[in-house]
C-alpha cells in the first residue's frame, strides 16, 4: 500500500483534489470572517449553501449557462443574509437562533423549490458542469502543473479572494470601520459610521460567498443536486473561522487542512483500506474539533460578537 | 428618510406570553401559505388536508402523539441547555448515542432476567447520550472552545461512528446494509393502546416534562442553571460551581435527546439504521423556542410540529405540496416567535429624519 501512495500520480491526484474540495470551505470561511469581523455569526452558513447550490444548479439547468448559475446563487446568497440582517442586526434578536431559523428554513426552501422544479424522477437530473482550466506553460510543470494549475475557474477566483479578502480588512479604510464595528460599536457610531449598514453590507457579501460556494458543489465538483450535498461544509467553515483566528489566509490554510483530510480519506477508501468507510469519513470532523481545542486559549474572539447594537443601549 | 428604533417597553402582563405562540402559529401558518400558492395548490385545501391527515381520525391522532414523543425530548433537551445559555446544537447526535446504547442492550443483553432490561436499556441510553453531551461542555468549561461548533461537529462525528459500528460489529449477520439486527422482544417499548403505535416512550416523554418543570422551578439546581444562563460572571460571583452546573446541565439535556433515541429503536425500528432520526435534534430547537423554553410550552410546540410533519405527509398526496414544506414552516415558525417574544419587551418606533 505505501508503495502505491508514494508515486507521482497519487501525490498530484492527492494534491489536486485537496485544492478542489478546499475551495467551497475557503470560499465560506472567507464569507464568515467578512461576517464575524463585523460582529455578527451567521449560523445561517450551512443553509444559505444549501440554497446557493440548488439555485445554482436549478438556473444552470434551466438555461445552460453555469455562469448565470454562480450568479444567481450569489444573489440567493445575499437575500437570505439581508433575512439574516433583518433579524439580527436591526431587531437585535439572538444571532445564535436567527442563524439556525435561516438554514432550517432555507434548507427546506431549496429542497421545496427543487422538487417544484424537476418533479420526483427516478433518475435525478444531471447539468454539465465547469471543466478545469489548464493554464498554459504552468500547468506543463511536473506535479505542480496538474494540480495546481489545472484547476476550476472558480477555484482560481477563490484564492484570489484569499489576499483580497486580506487586504480589504487589514489595509482600507472600509476594512479598518468594520474591523471597529467588530470591536466596539459604540466607538464607531461616534466617530460617525453607520453600524447597521455596515454590518447588514458585510452580511451581504458574506452570503454572497456562501451562495457560490454551495453552487462550486453542484457546478463543478459534481454535477446534480443531492439533499446532503452540503453535508456540514458551512459548519467546517464556522470551525475554520475560529481556528484561522479571524484571519482570512490564517483561516483558508485551515480549510486547506480540511480539504486534504477529506481527499485522503477518499484516496484511502478506493486503495482499499480494511477499514469502514465511516471512520474515513469521520476523520476530518475530528481533526477539526483537534484544531479548535489547539487555538482555543490564544482565540481574539472580536469583542463585539454576537452584540446587537442598540444605540440607546449604550 | 424613515428610521427605525428599538425601545423598551413595560412590561406586559403575564397572559401574553400564552397568547403569543398561538399568534406566532397563525402568522407562520399565513406565511407559509405563500409556497404553497406557489406550488398551485389551494390554501384552504391544503391545510385542510394537513389538519386531517394529523388529526382527523382515532389513529390519525394516536400518530401524531407518537410522532411528538422524540420531538417532546429533543425539545425538552434544548430548552433545557439553552436556559443555561449552553448553546446545544447537538441533539441530533445526543439521541444516536441514545439509539446506539438502546440497540447494544437491545441486541446483546439476552443474560438479563426480562422485566430489567426495559429499564436498563433507559438508563444506559440517558447516559448514552448525557455522556455524549459531556464533551462539548467540558471543552467549553475548561478549554474555553466554543459550544455551537463543538456540538454541531459531533452530531457528524457520532453518526459516522454509527455508520462504522453498523457496517461493522453491530451489522445484522448476513446483511449487506448499515442495519443492526432486531432488538429482542422484552427490550419494546409496550404499546399501550391496541391497534396502535401508541407505545411507553410517549408516557415517558409527559414524565419527563413534569420533572423538567420540577427541577426548574423546585430545585437549587434549577436555579443555579437558570442563574449561570442569565448572567455567568453574577453566578460565579455568587458562589456557584458555575462549571459543574453546565456539566449537569449538560448531561441532564443530552441524556432527554439520547431517551428520544431509546424510544425511536424500542417502539418504531427495532433496530438501529442510519436514517433513526429525520432530524429531530435540530427541530428540537424550533421546538424549544416556540415553547419559549418552558417545559409545558416545549410539550404543545413539539405536538404542534407533529400535527405539521404527519399532516404534511397527507397535503404532500392530496394537495401535491412538496413534503419538505415541513423545514419551510419550522425556519419560519423560528423566525417569527422571534420577533413576537422582542415585541414584548420592545416597541419599534419609526422616525422621520
Amino acid at each position: 500500500m505505501m508503495s502505491e501512495i508514494f508515486t507521482v500520480t497519487f501525490i498530484t491526484g492527492l494534491i489536486a483534489a485537496t485544492l478542489r474540495m478546499s475551495t467551497p470551505i475557503i470560499l465560506a470561511t472567507l464569507g464568515e470572517i467578512i461576517t464575524e469581523r463585523a460582529g455578527v455569526l451567521n449560523l445561517g452558513i450551512e443553509g444559505t449553501m444549501v440554497f446557493g447550490a440548488a439555485l445554482g444548479f436549478l438556473t444552470t439547468l434551466a438555461t445552460g449557462n453555469l455562469w448565470l448559475g454562480v450568479f444567481v446563487a450569489a444573489l440567493g446568497g445575499i437575500a437570505l443574509s439581508l433575512l439574516m440582517a433583518v433579524l439580527a442586526v436591526y431587531m437585535g434578536l439572538s444571532q445564535h437562533v436567527s442563524g439556525l431559523g435561516i438554514t432550517i428554513f432555507a434548507s427546506g426552501l431549496a429542497m421545496f423549490i427543487y422538487r417544484l422544479v424537476v418533479g420526483s424522477p427516478i433518475v435525478p437530473p444531471i447539468i454539465t458542469p465547469f471543466t478545469p482550466v489548464v493554464i498554459p506553460i504552468l500547468s506543463k510543470i511536473p506535479v505542480l502543473g496538474p494540480s495546481f494549475f489545472t484547476q476550476y475557474s472558480l477555484t482560481y477566483i477563490t484564492w484570489a479572494l484569499i489576499p483580497l479578502v486580506s487586504i480589504f480588512l487589514f489595509k482600507t479604510r472600509a476594512g479598518l470601520r468594520v474591523r471597529t464595528i467588530g470591536q466596539n460599536p459604540f466607538a464607531a457610531d461616534t466617530v460617525g459610521v453607520n453600524v447597521n449598514l455596515t454590518r447588514t453590507l458585510c452580511l451581504a457579501a458574506g452570503g454572497a460567498f456562501f451562495g457560490v460556494a454551495g453552487a462550486f458543489l453542484t457546478l463543478a465538483h459534481q454535477n446534480m443536486f443531492l439533499i446532503d450535498v452540503i453535508g456540514g461544509r458551512g459548519w467546517i467553515a464556522i470551525a475554520m473561522t475560529i481556528f484561522g483566528n479571524w484571519n482570512p489566509v490564517m483561516g483558508a490554510l485551515g480549510a486547506l487542512m480540511f480539504g486534504f483530510l477529506d481527499a485522503f480519506q477518499l484516496r484511502m477508501q478506493t486503495l482499499g483500506v480494511d477499514l469502514p468507510f465511516h471512520i474515513f469519513l469521520m476523520i476530518p470532523y475530528l481533526i477539526t474539533i483537534l484544531a479548535l481545542i489547539s487555538v482555543s486559549r490564544k482565540a481574539t474572539v472580536p469583542a463585539g460578537l454576537l452584540k446587537p447594537y442598540r444605540r440607546e443601549d449604550k | 428618510m424613515i428610521g427605525m428604533s428599538i425601545v423598551k417597553r413595560k412590561p406586559l402582563p403575564g397572559w401574553v406570553m400564552l397568547v403569543i405562540p398561538v399568534a406566532a402559529v397563525f402568522v407562520t401558518l399565513l406565511i407559509t401559505s405563500i409556497p404553497i400558492l406557489i406550488a398551485g395548490g389551494n390554501v384552504f385545501k391544503a391545510y385542510g388536508a394537513l389538519f386531517q391527515g394529523a388529526l382527523g381520525s382515532k389513529f390519525n391522532l394516536l400518530e401524531t402523539f407518537v410522532k411528538a414523543s422524540p420531538l417532546i425530548l429533543t425539545g425538552l433537551a434544548v430548552a433545557f441547555a439553552f436556559r443555561a445559555k449552553f448553546w446545544n446544537i447537538g441533539a441530533e447526535g445526543q439521541l444516536f448515542a441514545g439509539a446506539i446504547m438502546a440497540t447494544w442492550v437491545g441486541i446483546y443483553f439476552t443474560w438479563l432476567p426480562g422485566f430489567l432490561v426495559l429499564p436498563v436499556m433507559i438508563i444506559l441510553g440517558f447516559l448514552g447520550g448525557g455522556l455524549w453531551a459531556t464533551i462539548p461542555a467540558f471543552l467549553k468549561t475548561k478549554l474555553k472552545v466554543d459550544d455551537v461548533v463543538t456540538t454541531l461537529l459531533l452530531n457528524y462525528v457520532i453518526f459516522h461512528m454509527m455508520g462504522a459500528l453498523l457496517f461493522g460489529p453491530m451489522q445484522m449477520p448476513g446483511s449487506s446494509w448499515p442495519r443492526s439486527a432486531s432488538i429482542m422482544d422484552a427490550a419494546f417499548y409496550p404499546m399501550l393502546i391496541a391497534r396502535s403505535r401508541f407505545h411507553l416512550g410517549i408516557i415517558i416523554s409527559f414524565v419527563a416534562v413534569l420533572v423538567i418543570w420540577f427541577i426548574n422551578n423546585k430545585t437549587v439546581f434549577g436555579y443555579q442553571s437558570k442563574g449561570v444562563g442569565i448572567n455567568l460572571n453574577a453566578a460565579k460571583f455568587g458562589g456557584i460551581n458555575t462549571n459543574m452546573v453546565i456539566l449537569k446541565t449538560a448531561i441532564i439535556s443530552g441524556g432527554l435527546a439520547g431517551l428520544a433515541g431509546v424510544g425511536e429503536v424500542a417502539a418504531i425500528h427495532h433496530h438501529l439504521m442510519m436514517d433513526v432520526s429525520p432530524g429531530y435534534g435540530y427541530t428540537g430547537i424550533v421546538i424549544a423556542m416556540l415553547g419559549n423554553l418552558h417545559p409545558v410550552g416545549v410539550a404543545l410546540a413539539a405536538f404542534f410540529f407533529s400535527v405539521i410533519s404527519v399532516g404534511a405527509q397527507t397535503m404532500s398526496r392530496v394537495a401535491g405540496i412538496p413534503i419538505y414544506i415541513v423545514g419551510i414552516i419550522e425556519g419560519v415558525a423560528l423566525m417569527t416567535m422571534l420577533i413576537f417574544i422582542l415585541l414584548t419587551e420592545y416597541k419599534i418606533r419609526w422616525t422621520k429624519s
